[in-house]
């Protein structure tokens, strides 16, 4: 299987992806990940205005038969989060770029990002 | 780590690219495509699984009605030829050693289907061998030669019927009823059983080859009624609903079948049986705990063992957790203690990874099996 990766994002090793606009990020997770996990049915609340640093768990995953930490891309802090996901978690099956996105972040330190990989460099590292 | 059985099916399975996971010393398919999928499609439609892990031990011999009866809590000696029979499968203390269903073939032929354990079910033939004491039987394990698949839903019977050629037709066979017959040039045998709680079939073949003519032809007859193959993903889902129970899950070898709501399948007063001694001092001095249903508003999925507690004081464990495609909610099942198991509303905590999770008490099932829907 094909997995979808978008351009213009940044990638962790452990399958988030990070958007950046500004100072503000993006986060949700990868197609990659949401196929592993198979049909996910609840994404722990996260709190607004959490502070967080790069590679922290960031939120909780479940799917009916797999769990799964999320981590936050870069540190900073929380200044959004997808709401939607509380009714309907298989958002991020359906649109793990797009509507399935997970929560946004007020990067403190952009040099971080140097930590990320690029499209290609994940494509290359998720590859079969 | 030894090398994972693979069922008659394996190649099936991965031309359909399934999403392949180890299970009791096989690999086997999690899902196609999506567990939540499957097990609608087995609830609304019809379904196809491979359940060739299970294991086939054959008894046989003048004493093998008898044997069979004693070796499990549930009573034999009246059933029909042709008719199939659930109970659990004891140790001397109580506690399961299994469950399983009993096939009675007739008087000197029984066939009982067991969980899948590593080396084609030799625990439970390593038990019954031990245990034949006496009896005239050959016991016989044909696990590794009996393929098997379930077909489930609502529209099971309108796909298989026309394609069984049996002595009755399958409109005729009811529930936990058997016959002999034939799908497609197999020979085979055809129950009215399942683990979904829906209406189906579970369809056993004697060569584990012919089993892969069965699954393709059913799959491609089954098309109009928009078939799916199902992997153990949606296998659990749609038994968890229905609050079946899952050996290594909700019992084991420490639980023993007074405490799981197993009971009506225990009979104290039949003559003897491993474990009557245990189950009946038990049923006197009354059960400690049981399982318990609980339904959870919001905080995640509990898993097995997970610790449930009340005021801050442990009083069981998850059996099984799970989200209820169905239901479209989460529930569980644990073994709790009285006198909270038996207080419907009783709010407990649940412990998911270090969080207290509130859960309520509620009736099992969750969701009723089809026939009492």
């Amino acid at each position: 299987m094909i997995h979808k990766v978008i351009e213009n994002l940044y990638y962790a090793k452990s399958d988030e992806w990070l958007k950046v606009e500004g100072a503000i990020g993006t986060i949700g997770i990868s197609d990659y990940a949401q196929d592993q996990l198979g049909d996910i049915v609840y994404v722990e609340k996260i709190e607004k205005g959490k502070k967080i640093k790069q590679g922290e768990p960031l939120t909780t995953i479940e799917s009916v038969k797999a769990v799964s930490d999320v981590y936050a891309p870069v540190s900073g802090e929380i200044i959004e989060v997808n709401e939607k996901l509380s009714d309907d978690a298989s958002l991020i099956n359906k649109d793990p770029y797009g509507a399935g996105w997970i929560a946004k972040i007020k990067i403190d330190h952009p040099e971080e990002l140097k930590n990320l990989m690029s499209a290609q460099e994940y494509s290359e590292y998720r590859k079969e | 780590m030894e090398k994972l059985l693979w069922t008659p099916l394996h190649e099936e399975h991965l031309k359909l690219k399934a999403k392949m996971i180890p299970f009791d010393g096989f690999e086997m398919p999690l899902q196609y495509t999506s567990i939540i999928e499957e097990h609608l499609t087995v609830r609304e439609k019809v379904g196809i699984f491979d359940v060739s892990h299970m294991g086939e031990i054959e008894i046989r011999g003048k004493e093998a009605l008898p044997f069979a009866d004693y070796l499990v809590t549930n009573a034999l000696m009246n059933m029909q030829d042709g008719e199939v029979k659930y109970s659990p499968l004891c140790y001397p203390h109580g506690g399961q050693v299994d469950d399983l269903f009993v096939y009675k073939v007739k008087n000197d032929f029984i066939l009982l289907v067991v969980n899948a354990s590593p080396d084609y079910s030799l625990k439970d033939y390593e038990w019954i061998v031990k245990n034949k004491g006496n009896f005239e039987v050959e016991i016989t394990n044909k696990s590794k030669d009996y393929g098997e698949v379930a077909v489930q839903g609502p529209d099971a019977e309108k796909l298989l019927n026309p394609l069984v050629r049996g002595e009755i037709s399958l409109k005729e066979l009811k529930r936990f009823k058997f016959i002999f017959a034939e799908l497609f040039e197999k020979k085979i045998l055809i129950s009215r059983t399942g683990y979904t709680g829906e209406d189906g079939f579970e369809i056993y073949t004697f060569k584990p080859e012919d089993i892969i003519d069965l699954w393709r032809g059913v799959l491609e007859e089954g098309e109009k009624f928009g078939i799916k193959p199902c992997g153990l993903g949606a296998r659990d889902t749609t038994r968890f609903e229905v609050c079946y129970w899952l050996y290594g899950n909700d019992i084991d070898e420490t639980v023993n079948p007074l405490e799981t709501g197993q009971g009506w399948a225990v009979k104290l007063d039949k003559k003897d049986f491993i474990g009557k001694e245990a189950l009946l001092k038990i049923k006197e001095r009354g059960v400690a705990r049981k399982l318990t249903g609980l339904f959870v508003p919001e905080g995640g999925i509990p898993r097995h063992g997970m610790e449930v507690r009340k005021n801050a004081k442990k009083i069981g464990y998850v059996t099984s957790g799970n989200y209820c495609p169905s239901l479209k909610k989460v529930y569980t099942m644990a073994l709790l203690d009285l006198p909270y198991a038996d207080e419907k509303g009783t709010k407990v905590k649940i412990i998911i990874r270090n969080k207290e999770v509130e859960a309520e008490v509620v009736d099992m099932p969750f969701l009723p099996p089809f026939n009492k829907r």
